[in-house]
């Protein structure tokens, strides 16, 4: 039977072809205009590492007191060097680690070439274990690089295509800012989207995936300048390593801990807490503790990372397929009316009203399939032009694969099913006996 | 008018006169919405940045090395010095940030020391002497800086700025009165004043985000070199007409004099165009966008009204031949079918007016959009009727064309 009226729903896209072409582009610009703009809200609302994301946590603890405070009662969304060297030295978490963006200069292995910039960070060992990042060759440095102040360096495998024709560089010596770091590790490709652990810098959708990881204890000796957002407060001031600078307080230094169950957090807390009361007891506080402990999803929700633009423009897609399954009911509802007099006739020989049902959710189905079949190509001729719609940050992002070719028939399909419902009880109403009686 | 036999029809097609009544309202609530935001949009791209554009480059310079602040301070005299003796370079300044560049750095104002709380926030031009000219941007009150007021420092050697110039908007916003010159402000965190000597005419601030919106013409000019950042932008105004020459010359000027450099690839160097078309291209796309949208929905709309209205006519030809038989014209019946779509049109603007308010509510809470003006409304309720009537215009004129022998014709 399923495949009889399959049969009939395609005979009866021919009979109406104005109607049937109205319904069909209806769904198809419907569906396409949403999964386009899906396709690139999923990426920025998505959680970048789910597995762990709930452990992963951003500390903030108030350096600056209240009048700085933006928005009210918040601290400042990094913590100042003095604090993230004494949390690091305190080693309260399982896991922690610090990072500053850094844009050093590479110098290409060609003299002739002309010099580079290599963006990344410095940072400590236990970024790369919990942050899970993959390995190509090699490994992260260890707890004692970062206490012996090591010069050395991990890089990204692009950074290494560039500058090693992609071979095993273990060991050998990359140049940055002048000075030679010993490579001990060469990432795969590695760039969750939002960035989450630098969202601080607003790199939440940066196009390059960083390329240079290097010790942030020997990145403060050698004054390797921070390139990413430097928050004083007051006049701008700059690192360059200078003791005195660095004890300003200025928020620059992104810190995360890693917690894994409830008991480490509330620890954790209650640690931070006792610090800050520390630092108002011996004088550098004028302000009573005000400590934040914000998860990865909270983080991004805290920092905003969603872009305006990407909310709306997919809320209004949302609201114009709605509009095109509103006409398509309408549509629908005119083209099982006019059969009255078929389904008067189908009923008065012994059809069932449940047959009826069967039939017309059919044709609606084949209705919607055609739709959803126009709506991925219109999604795959309209990923094309994404990037005239969105900022090339985030246009970059949204990608085209078979999840979202599945998600674009099922929709159609189910959603013109749904629609069709009204129109099919309509049509299954039809009393044969008046049907018969006018012809 | 014959609105009531109108009504009496309406009720024996409760479902299509919903539909239609709804998708109406739908659209209306979201083209409104839409071509509010277009506008906003479009108003935030064409304010002025107060920059002559034409003729204008930007070259982002890194210094690839460990070069001391001397050095530094002394490469970019020299670099300045290169640039400007080019043939095809009419100025050239050297800068921390500039209009419409997105990053740079700002600072609160205040206007007295113990004052705690910020009285507005700006935009913080690390600047010299040939700035204003460079930029196109004139003084309007007060002098300009002295090349030997420009101080070479690195930012933590810096005490205080004695002497600043401020943007128009600026000073308007601290000194509403109009005597902004020769007032003292606090830029710097550390309560040394900085003397206003100078008021340059508009000039825009970096900040590009639409929460910075409030200090879009904020901008505090200082007679600095900042050396120690590793970057330095050169924007550089070409003589008319030689904005191409003057970007192929400039970059070979600057490796002459030193080849521990780096332009970055893609934005190393930009024209003022290019710096303007990056800054709003989330403007423009967001836009672009809900104007497609709007016009594929009016469209979709128009084409449903047609679709259920032909669906009617065709249920109808009998009762409309009658109708033609007792003696209806044709203009009768035309004029049933456009007064049918002008009373469902009517009630979905209700519905529509409504929903669209909630949304803009909606947005204004979430997404800092403005509140939706009225007149919005009203030109999409206009749009909406017109739309409406245009897409019935055709079914109902094959409606009136029905014959009345159609009467006589069983169905």
């Amino acid at each position: 039977m399923f495949a009889y009226y399959l049969q009939l729903g395609l005979r009866s896209l021919k009979r109406n072809p104005v109607l049937t072409a109205l319904m069909v582009m209806a769904i198809a610009f419907g569906v396409a205009a949403s999964m386009i703009t899906w396709s690139v809200f999923r990426v920025v609302s998505g959680n970048p590492i789910p597995w762990k994301s709930s452990q992963l946590y951003n500390v903030q603890v108030d350096n600056r007191g209240p009048q700085y405070d933006d928005p009210p009662n918040e601290p400042p969304e990094a913590l100042n060097y003095t604090d993230a060297v004494a949390l690091m030295q305190a080693h309260k978490a399982p896991h922690q680690t610090l990072l500053y963006d850094i844009a050093p200069s590479v110098l290409p292995k060609n003299p002739n070439d002309l010099p580079t910039t290599a963006y990344g960070y410095a940072t400590s060992a236990d970024f790369f274990s919990m942050f899970d990042v993959p390995f190509q060759y090699g490994s992260p440095w260890t707890n004692a690089d970062d206490d012996a102040h090591a010069a050395v360096a991990v890089i990204s495998n692009d950074l290494n295509k560039k500058l090693f024709g992609g071979a095993n560089s273990i060991g050998r010596d990359v140049t940055l800012d002048m000075h030679a770091y010993r490579i001990v590790g060469v990432a795969s490709h590695w760039d969750p989207k939002p960035r989450y652990y630098d969202a601080y810098d607003g790199m939440q959708f940066s196009a390059d995936a960083p390329s240079v990881f290097i010790v942030f204890n020997r990145a403060i000796d050698m004054h390797v300048g921070l390139s990413g957002r430097n928050n004083c407060g007051g006049a701008p001031m700059h690192i360059a390593g200078d003791v005195e600078w660095l004890h300003r307080e200025c928020a620059w230094i992104p810190f995360w801990a890693e917690l894994p169950t409830p008991a480490d957090v509330e620890k954790y807390k209650a640690f931070l807490t006792a610090y800050s009361s520390e630092q108002q007891q011996a004088g550098r506080f004028h302000w009573g503790p005000n400590v934040r402990l914000r998860n990865v999803t909270e983080w991004l929700a805290y920092k905003k990372v969603v872009p305006p633009e990407s909310r709306i423009s997919l809320f209004v897609s949302i609201g114009f397929f709605v509009i095109c399954l509103v006409n398509t009911i309408g549509l629908l509802l005119a083209k099982f009316m006019r059969r009255s007099s078929e389904i008067g006739v189908r009923r008065a020989l012994g059809a069932t009203r449940r047959e009826v049902y069967a039939q017309f959710l059919m044709e609606a189905a084949t209705v919607g399939l055609a739709g959803g079949m126009l709506g991925l190509l219109l999604t795959i001729v309209g990923m094309q032009g994404v990037g005239l719609l969105f900022e090339p940050n985030v246009a970059h992002l949204a990608r085209i694969d078979l999840s979202l070719l599945i998600t674009t028939l099922m929709v159609s399909v189910l959603t013109t099913v749904i629609a069709a419902f009204y129109p099919t009880w309509r049509a299954a109403q039809v009393q044969p006996a008046w049907q018969l009686k006018s012809n | 008018m014959q609105i009531r036999p109108i009504l009496a029809a309406m009720r024996r097609h409760k479902a299509g006169t919903l539909l239609i009544g709804f998708q109406i309202a739908l659209t209306l609530a979201i083209v409104c919405n839409a071509l509010f935001i277009i506008h906003e949009r479009i108003a935030r791209v064409s304010r002025p940045s107060g920059v002559n554009e034409t003729n204008l480059f930007v070259i982002t310079n890194s210094w690839a090395g460990n070069w001391s602040d001397h050095q530094t301070a002394v490469q970019i005299e020299a670099d300045l010095n290169a640039l400007r003796q080019l043939g095809s370079v009419e100025d050239a300044t050297a800068l921390n940030s500039f209009p419409l560049h997105g990053s740079g750095w700002d600072n609160f104002v205040r206007l007295a020391p113990e004052q705690i709380h910020m009285t507005t926030d700006s935009s913080v031009y690390l600047a010299d002497d040939h700035t204003l000219d460079t930029l196109g941007v004139k003084l309007i009150a007060g002098r300009n800086f002295t090349p030997n007021e420009i101080q070479a420092l690195s930012i933590q050697g810096m005490t205080s700025w004695p002497v600043v110039i401020v943007s128009k908007g600026l000073a308007n916003v601290l000194f509403p009165k109009g005597d902004a010159l020769g007032k003292q402000i606090y830029v710097t965190s550390n309560n040394t004043p900085s003397t206003i000597i100078g008021i340059s005419d508009t000039l825009q601030s970096h900040m590009m985000d639409s929460d910075d919106n409030a200090y879009a013409y904020n901008a505090v000019l200082v007679p600095m070199r900042e050396v120690a950042t590793g970057y330095v932008h050169y924007l550089i105004r070409a003589r008319p007409g030689q904005l191409d020459a003057a970007m192929r010359d400039a970059p070979k000027a600057l490796i002459a004099q030193s080849r521990l450099r780096i332009f970055e690839a893609g934005d190393g160097i930009m024209t003022f165009a290019q710096v303007r078309a990056k800054a709003y291209e989330r403007d423009y796309g967001m836009a672009m966008l809900l104007a497609i949208v709007s016009a594929v929905l009016l469209a979709i709309t128009a084409a449903g009204i047609v679709g259920l209205t032909s669906f009617w006519v065709g249920q109808r030809r009998r009762q409309i031949g009658v109708r033609r038989a007792l003696g209806a014209t044709q203009g009768d019946i035309l004029s049933y079918f456009m007064t049918e779509n002008l009373l469902i049109a009517v009630g979905g603007i209700v519905v529509g007016t409504l929903l669209a308010i909630g949304i803009n509510l909606w947005m204004v809470t979430h997404d800092g959009v403005a509140y939706l003006s009225g007149s919005y409304l009203l030109a999409a309720a206009i749009a909406l009727l017109l739309l409406g009537q245009g897409a019935v215009l055709a079914p109902a004129l094959r409606a009136s064309r029905v014959s009345p022998i159609e009467a006589t014709r069983t169905a």
